[in-house]
């Protein structure tokens, strides 16, 4: 204490500040820094959660490049995201460009449309389970019989099954991404929209000339943190598909789940590991490309 | 976009006065029933559910959503074992605990690296951000041998403690703490306040809604959350509500109107918090979203 005193006020506020930091630097290094280290050890070891761990050095590796499931994996996980991001960022944006110009019921209509945002995943995978069932249960092909049509397969058919699983994701990510373009929306200065309309230009040109250059900061945003979501995506499949993890025939399995089950069905820790750097690998590069190709321009 | 402008416009968003009058102009007659019609389609998937789980089973399949005869059997059959008022409580726990921990580390780390300079301070700033990039995915088999290790598995502390600190909140704090101004904290400290004193009682409290809106971020993950959950947990009795809803719904196969009811016992709480605070939690989602 009586070191303390005689500190200057500079040096006793750096005490308070390391003071402050000391139990968070402690969680970062052992819950953060040390596992992902162990992480990539681990992909260079084999280990089957009880005896020791052995060094494989890159047999993870090889095994993963010459595993078919790996990239029929792969190609999943990369279908969740081409379909997902322009899918979800589209609707998104048309519902929150009109709704920006709509008065009546305004707070109500936003409410409704931002609700399926605050369900659980595992909830809603089981309702929109229950909705893809063939008839006389689910919802979607009691109503295509009751219009006339013939049922869809839906879960269970190799080609309609990822689709289907994508539809609640979504679904349920779509509240967000209206609340934020519409806060995007709000940002731009009314005055250029005026002016724009001086000079009697049409809506079509405001939107292209204006609205979207103005808006970029968070096409971008969303469009990386939605592209993260859809690639990592595994609530959804896991429970939709529960009878037959992943599939039909691998169909719809993404790499999160084949991690999962790597781990923690055939107990293969290292291969496992190998298979989470592939998807930080991913991750990061999907991320810097898309950084990359829309600040540019 | 800088603080005060991200705050603004989602103040904006939130100053869009609803109208109880019905649109003249026929565009906007149009855009208005089409988005009408776009919302009722955005909540058919829950109006569904609830339907089912007060409907029997022989009218579960039948399109109509206001049941002919409604019941509350499913309810009380799902509810009579106490699982589902368990995993609630379990949840309930794990998401309150830690939201409490990552809003108040978050907070003091973010206001730590943003009002205080002292060597080594941007080295930790950046060491926090990097965590970012780094998935959960990629973690979980090291937190699994650790919780094996120490005999956290089947244990609240062993579900919890991945969250108890997150770098998003720091980096959001951190960015709300720099619309501080530095004269009040100085004012304080001449009124003999100990560091502590001024981030607790005069940083603090000028954020509040930055810190209401990453609690609502952090406890809306951490209610949701289930793969963590999933691996920590094999006893039914610590299962988290997404975790429990699983094994619960696999148990039925094709009761459909019971796995409905326990969908809508997850959903319910959620649904109804959100009706309580619906300006505040659309306002906070926004500010969180603007600078994440």
């Amino acid at each position: 204490m009586k070191l303390y005193s005689r500190l200057s006020i500079e040096r006793k506020r750096t005490v308070w500040a390391w003071g402050f930091l000391a139990l968070p630097i402690l969680f970062y290094v052992v819950i953060r820094f040390y596992p992902t280290a162990d992480a990539m050890l681990l992909s260079f070891q084999n280990w089957n959660l009880l005896g020791a761990r052995s060094w494989a050095g890159l047999d993870n590796y090889i095994r993963l490049f010459n595993d078919p499931v790996f990239w029929k994996v792969f190609r999943n996980t990369f279908m969740y995201l081409i379909l997902g991001t322009p899918i979800s960022l589209v609707i998104s944006f048309v519902i929150a460009y009109h709704l920006d110009k709509t008065r009546f019921l305004h707070g109500t209509l936003r409410a409704l449309y931002f609700l399926p945002f605050l369900t659980t995943a595992v909830a809603m995978a089981w309702v929109w389970r229950w909705f893809y069932q063939p008839v006389p249960i689910g919802l979607f092909n009691n109503i295509l019989s009751s219009l006339g049509f013939s049922q869809v397969r839906f879960l269970n058919s190799t080609t309609n099954a990822l689709p289907s699983i994508l539809a609640p994701a979504i679904w349920a990510g779509l509240g967000f991404q209206i609340i934020i373009f519409m806060a995007g929306l709000r940002a731009i200065p009314v005055s250029y929209y005026e002016a724009a309309r001086i000079d009697g230009v049409s809506n079509w040109t405001i939107l292209r000339e204006i609205t979207l250059p103005l808006l970029k900061p968070t096409i971008v945003f969303l469009v990386v943190f939605s592209s993260i979501g859809f690639l990592r995506i595994f609530d959804q499949v896991f429970n939709m598909t529960t009878n037959d993890p992943g599939g039909p025939l691998n169909s719809t399995m993404p790499l999160v789940m084949m991690i999962y089950q790597t781990a923690f069905s055939s107990y293969t820790m290292g291969y496992a590991a190998a298979q989470t750097v592939v998807l930080f690998t991913v991750l990061l590069v999907v991320s810097l490309v898309q950084l990359r190709l829309l600040r540019d321009r | 976009m800088s603080d005060t402008q991200i705050k603004a416009s989602a103040d904006a968003l939130m100053r869009q006065r609803s109208t109880y009058k019905p649109p003249r102009d026929p565009v906007q007659i149009i855009r208005w029933t089409l988005l009408a019609m776009g919302a009722i389609v955005m909540v058919m998937p829950i109006v569904y559910m609830l339907s089912a789980s007060i409907k029997y089973p022989h009218e579960m399949f039948d399109l109509n959503i206001i049941p002919r005869e409604p019941t509350f059997e499913n309810y009380i059959y799902v509810l009579a074992d106490g699982r589902f008022i368990q995993w609630f409580i379990n949840s309930l726990i794990i998401a309150t605990v830690t939201t409490i921990s990552a809003v108040f580390f978050d907070a003091l780390v973010g206001y730590t690296l943003c009002k205080f300079r002292f060597r080594g301070r941007y080295f930790i700033f950046i060491a926090i951000l990097s965590t970012l990039m780094i998935p959960t995915e990629m973690l979980i088999l090291p937190w699994y041998m650790m919780s094996l290790h120490f005999g956290w598995l089947n244990s609240y502390w062993g579900i919890m403690f991945p969250g108890l600190m997150t770098a998003f909140g720091t980096f959001l704090m951190k960015q709300f703490f720099e619309t501080v101004p530095d004269d009040f904290l100085e004012a304080a400290r001449i009124d003999g306040l100990n560091e502590f004193q001024i981030w607790w009682s005069v940083a603090m409290p000028l954020v509040t809604p930055a810190l209401s809106a990453l609690a609502i971020f952090i406890f809306l993950g951490n209610w949701t959350a289930f793969i963590w959950p999933l691996i920590v947990t094999t006893d039914s009795a610590l299962y988290t509500l997404p975790v429990g809803l699983t094994t619960f719904s696999v148990e039925q196969s094709v009761q459909w109107e019971l796995i409905m009811t326990g969908a809508a016992l997850a959903t319910i709480p959620t649904l109804m918090v959100f009706l309580l605070f619906q300006r505040y939690i659309i306002r906070g989602v926004a500010m969180a979203g603007l600078k994440g």
